[in-house]
C-alpha cells in the first residue's frame, strides 16, 4: 500500500495529518486496552481452567475501587477523544473565507464541475494546489457522497440543498474521488480524480478550457467523462448499448417499435432516456443529462456520428 | 420415555395450533434458520463476486440486489427475531418458573405475523427489483421499482411480531416470576431480554410509521421524503435511524444476556458486577434512543447535532466496555470449563471488543468523516452483529440444545466448528477494516486493482466461515438422530430450566411451581451440581461416542 503504511492512504491535504494524529491516538489506545483485556482473558482461562471434578470456587468479593477505575479511566479517555475529534471536525467543516469555489453536481453516475470562469467539466476535478478550495455541491437526482480519501474529506450530496466540503491539496498530483452513497447500477463506476496543478498550470488549464473547440472534439471530451461509464465505443456491451456504428442504423425497441438512429433520435435518447428502450437492455439510463449545455449536446451528437 | 413437550402429541395439527412457548420457540428456530441460510448463501455469492475486480459471476444489478437482500434477510428476518423469539421464547418462561408466557395466543399470533411478513417481503423477488441497500435511503429507494414496496410492507408486518413478542415478555417478567425469584435473583439473560423488549415495544412503531410514509409517498405521490415532490431525504434518514439504531440494541442486548449466563455457568462463579450488568442493559436500552444521529455526521444534518450525538454515543460506549471487563473478571478464581458454549462466549469477548473499539473510532467526529460509508463501517457492523450477536447466539444454541432436543451434540465436532468459525470470521472481516481505512467505499460492485489482495483474503475467509457454519448445521441435525441422550443438567447450571425440569421439559414445564432460594450464579451453594450430570453424556468425562471419522463414514 502507500507510503503511509497499510492502514491509511497518503495524507495529501492540509488537514489530513491532523485527522491521522487523532486516528493513531485512538488506534493505539484501543489496541493497548484490547490487548490487555485479551491477555487477562487468556491468563484467566489457563490459570483457572477446571482441574478436578470437586473444586468449589468461592464467590469473589468485588472491589469497588477496581469497578470505579473501569468507569473513570475510560470516561477520561473518551472525553479527550471527543474534544479532539470535535476540534478537528470544526476545522474540516469551516472553509477559509478566501477559498476558491467550484460548483459540483452529482448525477447518476458522474461528477460534474462548474467553475467561476464559466468552464464546465466532469469526472476529473482540476484544482490549484496549495490554495483552499471549497466545493458547493448538489445532486440532480438521488443522494451521492463526495469522498477523497487522501484528503480525509467526505460529504453527502443532496438533491434539495447545497452541502460543502473544503480542502487544500498540499502538492500537485492526482487523488482518487469516490461516490460513497449508494446511487444505483453504476455506483461503483462514479469515480474521478482530483487533479491538483501548480497555480500557473491551473490558470493555463482554465484558459485552455474556455476556448472553443470543434464540435466533435468537444463531444469526444464529453463522452469520455460523462458517457463512458455505461457506453463503450468498441462494440462491447456495458450497462447500455455501444455507440459506435450506431448512426443511421435501424433500432428495435422493447415496445416492438423501430426507428432510424438519426440526429434527433440521439439527442432525444440523451435527454429523455426512458422514452425508447433498446431491445435487450434494461431501462437503466438516468435522467440527469439535461445539465449538458446546448453546445455540449450538439458536440456529443456530432461525435457519435463519427464513431464507426 | 417420559412425557415431554415434543412427544406428548406428535400430530402436525398439534404444532400448528400449539400455544406452548417451547414449541413456538422451536418453530421460530426453524424459520429464522432458513432466513440465516438464505442470507448466508447470498453473502457467499456477494463475496465470490468480489474475489476479483470487474464482473466475476454476476452483473452489477444482480450484485446490488444480492447485497440488499442479504441485509434485509439477515437483519429483519434473522437477527432481530433470532435470540428473543427463539431462545427468549424457549428459555425465558422456564427461567422464570412459569408454565408459559403471559399471553400464549398472542405469542402464536406473533409467529404467524412474522411468517406473513417474511412471505410479503419475499414476494418482492417475484415482482421486481429489491435494490437500495437495507437502509432504503430516499429518493433512490422511491424510484427503483415496485420490489421495494413489498420489502417495506414485509418489514412493517414483521414489526408487529416484534412488538407483540416484546410486550408479552415484559408482562411475563413482571407478573409470572416464581416465588422467591426477586429482581436481584433474575438470570442476566432475563434482564437482557427485558431491556430488549422495551426497545422492541418503543422503537418498532417508528419504522412502521416510516414504512407507511414511504408507501404513501410512492402510491399517492405525497411529498414526504422525495425532493422532487417537495420532501426531504434527510428526514427519512432521521426516521430510519431513530428505529434502526435502537434496533442495533435489539440485536446486541440478548447477546449480552447469553454471554453473562455462559460466563457464569462455565466459570462456576458469580457474574462479576451483576447489578451493573443488569441495570446497564436497561440504561443502554434507553440511551440507545438518543444516538441515532451518529449515523449521519456527513449526511447534511447540522454540525451541532453531530457534536451532541457524538457525545451521547460515548455514554453508551463506557457501560458496554465495563460489561466486557465484568465478563472477563467472572473467570477470576473460578473453575473455567472449556466446553463448546464457553468457546463461543470467549470468542464473543474477542470479536465484540474489536467491534466496540472500532465503534468508538467511528464515534469520533473527524475520523468518521473519513471512515463513513467505507468498508470500515461494514467490518465494524459485522464485528458487532455477527461477532456479537451471532457468535453469542451460537453459544446459546449449543448451551440450550440439549434442553431443547434432549440430545447432546458431538463435542469434538463442536470445537472444530468453533475454531473454523473464529478463523473464518476474522479472515473475512478484519481485512475489511484495512480496506475501509484505505478508502474502499461500501456497496461497490467493482473496485480499484489495489484492493484485490485484501478482497481475495476476505472472500477466502468467508468460505472458511461457511464451512464452519455448515459443519454446525450438520452435527446438530445429526445429533437429533444419533446424539447421546442428554440428562436434565449436563452443564451443571443453576437456573430453573436446568435444575427443575426434565430434558426435554414437560409440556407444562414443571411438576410443581419451583421456589427460588438462591441467586442465579450462587454455585458455591450447590456443590452437588458440579460438572453436571456427566453420566448422561455431557461429553465431559468421556467424549460423545461419535468420533469425527465415524461420522464421516456414516454420511
Amino acid at each position: 500500500m502507500g507510503e503511509n503504511g497499510i492502514w491509511l492512504p497518503n495524507a495529501s491535504s492540509s488537514l489530513a495529518g491532523e485527522v491521522d494524529s487523532l486516528f493513531w491516538f485512538v488506534f493505539w489506545v484501543s489496541t493497548i486496552i484490547f490487548a490487555m483485556v485479551v491477555l487477562a482473558k487468556l491468563y484467566f482461562v489457563f490459570k483457572y481452567k477446571r482441574k478436578s471434578e470437586s473444586e468449589v470456587p468461592q464467590p469473589v468479593h468485588e472491589s469497588k475501587l477496581l469497578e470505579a477505575t473501569w468507569i473513570v479511566v475510560p470516561t477520561i479517555l473518551v472525553l479527550i477523544v471527543f474534544t479532539w475529534g470535535f476540534d478537528v471536525f470544526v476545522k474540516l467543516s469551516s472553509a477559509p473565507p478566501d477559498a476558491y469555489q467550484i460548483t459540483v453536481r452529482g448525477k447518476q453516475w458522474v461528477w460534474e464541475y462548474e467553475y467561476a470562469e464559466g468552464v464546465v467539466t466532469a469526472q476529473d476535478l482540476y484544482v490549484p494546489a496549495g490554495r483552499p478550495v471549497k466545493l458547493l455541491m448538489s445532486s440532480v437526482d438521488v443522494l451521492h457522497s463526495f469522498y477523497v480519501p487522501e484528503f480525509r474529506i467526505k460529504h453527502d450530496v443532496l438533491p434539495n440543498r447545497y452541502t460543502t466540503v473544503w480542502f487544500e491539496a498540499n502538492e500537485p498530483g492526482e487523488y482518487q474521488i469516490y461516490c460513497t452513497e449508494y446511487c444505483g447500477t453504476a455506483h461503483s463506476g462514479m469515480l474521478g480524480k482530483v487533479i491538483a496543478l501548480r497555480e500557473d498550470d491551473f490558470q493555463a488549464w482554465i484558459i485552455e478550457q474556455s476556448q472553443d473547440m470543434p464540435p466533435a472534439e468537444l463531444g469526444a471530451q464529453v463522452y469520455n467523462v460523462q458517457c463512458s461509464v455505461c457506453h463503450a465505443i468498441d462494440g462491447s456491451r456495458k450497462i447500455g448499448p455501444p455507440l459506435n456504428g450506431l448512426f443511421g442504423t435501424e433500432r428495435a425497441f422493447t415496445d416492438g417499435s423501430t426507428a432510424t438512429a438519426d440526429e434527433s433520435y440521439i439527442r432525444d435518447s440523451i435527454l429523455n432516456p426512458g422514452s425508447k428502450i433498446v431491445e435487450g437492455y434494461p431501462p437503466a439510463m438516468p435522467n440527469g443529462f439535461g445539465t449538458l449545455s446546448a453546445k455540449q449536446l450538439d458536440g456529443l451528437v456530432a461525435y457519435i456520428k463519427t464513431l464507426e | 420415555m417420559s412425557v415431554n413437550y415434543l412427544n406428548h402429541d406428535k400430530s402436525i395439527k398439534s404444532w400448528i395450533y400449539t400455544l406452548d412457548h417451547k414449541r413456538i420457540g422451536i418453530m421460530y428456530m426453524v424459520a429464522v434458520s432458513l432466513a440465516f441460510l438464505a442470507g448466508g448463501i447470498l453473502a457467499l455469492l456477494v463475496r465470490t463476486e468480489l474475489i476479483a475486480p470487474g464482473e466475476t459471476i454476476m452483473a452489477a444489478d444482480t450484485y446490488n440486489q444480492s447485497f440488499t437482500l442479504h441485509a434485509v434477510l439477515m437483519i429483519f428476518a434473522f437477527i432481530i427475531p433470532a435470540v428473543p423469539a427463539v431462545m427468549g421464547n424457549f428459555v425465558l418462561p422456564i427461567q422464570l418458573g412459569a408454565k408459559d408466557v403471559a399471553f400464549p395466543r398472542l405469542n402464536l399470533a406473533s409467529f404467524y405475523i412474522y411468517l406473513a411478513g417474511a412471505a410479503i417481503a419475499l414476494t418482492a423477488l417475484v415482482v421486481g427489483r429489491v435494490d437500495g441497500g437495507w437502509t432504503f435511503y430516499t429518493p433512490y429507494s422511491a424510484r427503483v421499482g415496485d420490489g421495494i414496496l413489498f420489502i417495506t410492507a414485509g418489514v412493517f408486518v414483521m414489526g408487529f411480531s416484534s412488538i407483540l413478542t416484546g410486550l408479552n415478555f415484559i408482562v411475563t417478567i413482571h407478573k409470572m416470576r416464581a416465588p422467591g425469584l426477586t429482581w436481584n435473583r433474575l438470570p442476566l439473560f432475563i434482564w437482557s431480554i427485558y431491556a430488549t423488549s422495551i426497545v422492541q415495544v418503543l422503537a418498532t412503531p417508528v419504522i412502521g410509521i416510516t414504512m407507511v410514509l414511504l408507501f404513501l409517498e410512492r402510491l399517492l405521490g405525497i411529498g414526504i421524503f422525495d425532493p422532487a415532490l417537495g420532501g426531504d431525504p434527510v428526514l427519512f434518514q432521521h426516521f430510519f435511524w431513530f428505529y434502526s439504531h435502537p434496533a442495533v440494541y435489539i440485536m446486541i442486548l440478548p447477546a449480552f444476556g447469553i454471554v453473562s449466563d455462559l460466563m457464569g455457568t462455565f466459570s462456576r462463579q458469580q457474574v462479576s458486577g451483576y447489578k451493573f450488568v443488569a441495570l446497564s442493559s436497561v440504561a443502554i436500552a434507553f440511551l440507545g434512543f438518543l444516538v441515532w444521529g451518529h449515523h449521519m455526521f456527513v449526511s447534511g444534518q447540522s454540525a451541532v447535532s453531530s457534536i451532541v450525538f457524538s457525545l451521547i454515543t460515548y455514554l453508551i460506549g463506557i457501560p458496554t466496555g465495563v460489561k466486557v471487563i465484568n465478563w472477563v473478571q467472572t473467570m477470576y478464581k473460578g473453575s473455567v470449563w472449556l466446553q463448546t458454549p464457553m468457546l463461543y462466549a470467549l470468542m464473543f469477548l474477542f470479536t465484540f471488543s474489536i467491534g466496540g473499539f472500532t465503534g468508538v473510532m467511528l464515534g469520533v467526529l473527524a475520523i468518521d468523516v473519513h471512515l463513513h460509508d467505507t468498508y470500515f463501517v461494514v467490518a465494524h457492523f459485522h464485528y458487532v452483529m455477527m461477532g456479537g450477536n451471532v457468535i453469542a447466539a451460537l453459544g446459546g444454541l449449543h448451551y440450550w440444545w440439549p434442553k431443547m432436543t434432549g440430545k447432546m451434540f458431538n463435542e469434538t465436532l463442536g470445537r472444530i466448528a468453533a475454531v473454523l468459525v473464529f478463523i473464518g470470521f476474522n479472515t473475512t472481516f478484519f481485512p475489511q477494516f484495512i480496506m475501509g481505512a484505505q478508502g474502499m467505499p461500501r456497496r461497490y460492485y467493482d473496485y480499484l486493482p489495489e484492493f484485490t489482495n485484501l478482497h481475495v483474503l476476505s472472500t477466502l475467509g468467508s468460505y472458511i466461515l461457511g464451512v464452519g457454519l455448515f459443519l454446525i448445521m450438520f452435527y446438530l441435525i445429526h445429533s437429533l438422530f444419533r446424539g447421546k441422550k442428554a440428562g436434565p443438567n449436563p452443564w451443571g447450571a443453576l437456573t430453573l430450566e436446568w435444575t427443575h425440569t426434565t430434558t426435554p421439559p414437560h409440556p407444562h414445564n414443571f411438576e410443581e411451581t419451583p421456589i427460588v432460594t438462591r441467586g442465579p450464579y450462587d454455585y458455591h451453594l450447590a456443590p452437588e451440581l458440579f460438572g453436571g450430570d456427566g453420566a448422561s453424556g455431557d461429553g465431559h468425562k468421556h467424549e460423545a461416542d461419535i468420533s469425527v471419522a465415524d461420522s464421516g463414514a456414516s454420511v
